[in-house]
């Protein structure tokens, strides 16, 4: 069974996005993509080291043929900055397809839904295709949604803080409600958080901290990847009922 | 633009002299960049790729050079 998802027209077969900052070198990040089995990454936009011109590019590790990079706008806390930010994305790969994040503070950095939804509604109408970090807010999502989000974002916990997913109702909630995928951003910090996320009914996880914060960056890599798949398989699967008391497994009946 | 020849342009925040008559393209070359790895912004536009070769830099104009860089 191939069990594939579908963001604005373009198919995945992993459920699994994962960063590519805070990582020691270039090789260490690339072999934890390797290891996750994620086929989309997300990088962030920044001046060029002028400097310094001969530094090692990201694009010279981690392959943007091979692996789908989906631009963020992390560090913008105005949609004008975020939305001046990706229009040097598109030009600086061709790529329509962008995670717009509008943040509201630093100290949390949670985000600034009012200058989010108003760069979601910008980025549309100039055809872009926003995958959009939001709060745990059922409302907002589908506000996004009808906004023109390809994919709702909700923080799961904060950015970085490796909390796990803090409000299990309103993931639910906003996976029911919505009719574009559902993938939590941020918040996880180890492979069962990313588990839980996939039961809730998520389409898939985004998560950057989590691996290469991890003592091990790479193994902590294909951790991710076994638990998305494994949350995805027990969605899938439905779990059983929850009981206040025991219910014994082993028939009563033919007791010595 | 003064005398000697030279514009007075900023690159991203930083103040910078060159010489007149170079295409932004030229520009990148100058600073070390290769022009099909970076994105260009020219006070505030976008300068499309394929124009690189063709937009005259000015004097006084203020340019963001970006690329991209690992990030979540």
């Amino acid at each position: 069974m191939t069990d594939g998802w579908e963001v604005a027209g373009r198919r995945f077969t992993s459920r699994l996005i994962v960063g590519t900052g805070k990582y020691r070198d270039f090789e260490q990040n690339a072999a934890a993509v390797e290891a996750s089995g994620a086929e989309i990454v997300t990088v962030a936009v920044r001046r060029v080291n002028i400097s310094d011109p001969s530094q090692p590019l990201l694009t010279d590790h981690i392959d943007p043929k091979r692996y789908t990079y989906l631009p963020n706008t992390a560090g913008c806390f105005t949609a004008d900055e975020a939305i001046r930010t990706l229009r040097l994305a598109r030009e600086a790969g061709g790529w329509d397809l962008v995670k717009l994040e509008v943040l509201g503070e630093a100290r949390t950095l949670y985000p600034d839904m009012r200058e989010t939804l108003k760069a979601t509604e910008i980025l549309v109408k100039e055809g872009f295709l926003p995958m959009v970090y939001c709060v745990d807010d059922p409302i907002a999502a589908k506000q996004l949604e009808e906004a023109g989000a390809v994919a709702i974002m909700p923080l799961g916990a904060p950015i970085g803080s490796g909390l796990g997913i803090q409000n299990r109702v309103t993931i639910r909630l906003i996976v029911e409600g919505a009719t574009v995928p559902v993938l939590v951003d941020a918040g996880v910090g180890t492979a069962s958080d990313a588990s839980v996320a996939m039961e809730l009914g998520c389409d898939g996880v985004l998560m950057n901290t989590a691996i290469a914060e991890a003592k091990d960056p790479v193994r902590m890599a294909r951790a991710m990847k076994l638990a998305v798949e494994s949350g995805r398989l027990a969605y899938l699967a439905g779990r059983m009922g929850q009981r206040r008391y025991a219910d014994p497994s082993s028939p009563l009946a033919g007791l010595i | 633009m003064i005398q000697d020849g030279t514009l007075s342009i900023r690159v991203n925040g930083e103040h910078r002299r060159v010489r007149a008559g170079m295409t932004v393209a030229e520009l990148a070359l100058e600073l070390g960049l290769e022009p099909a790895k970076v994105a260009v912004e020219r006070n505030l536009e976008i300068v499309p790729r394929s124009t690189l070769g063709h937009v005259m830099v000015e004097d006084g104009d203020e340019f963001e050079i970006v690329t991209f860089v690992g990030g979540g």
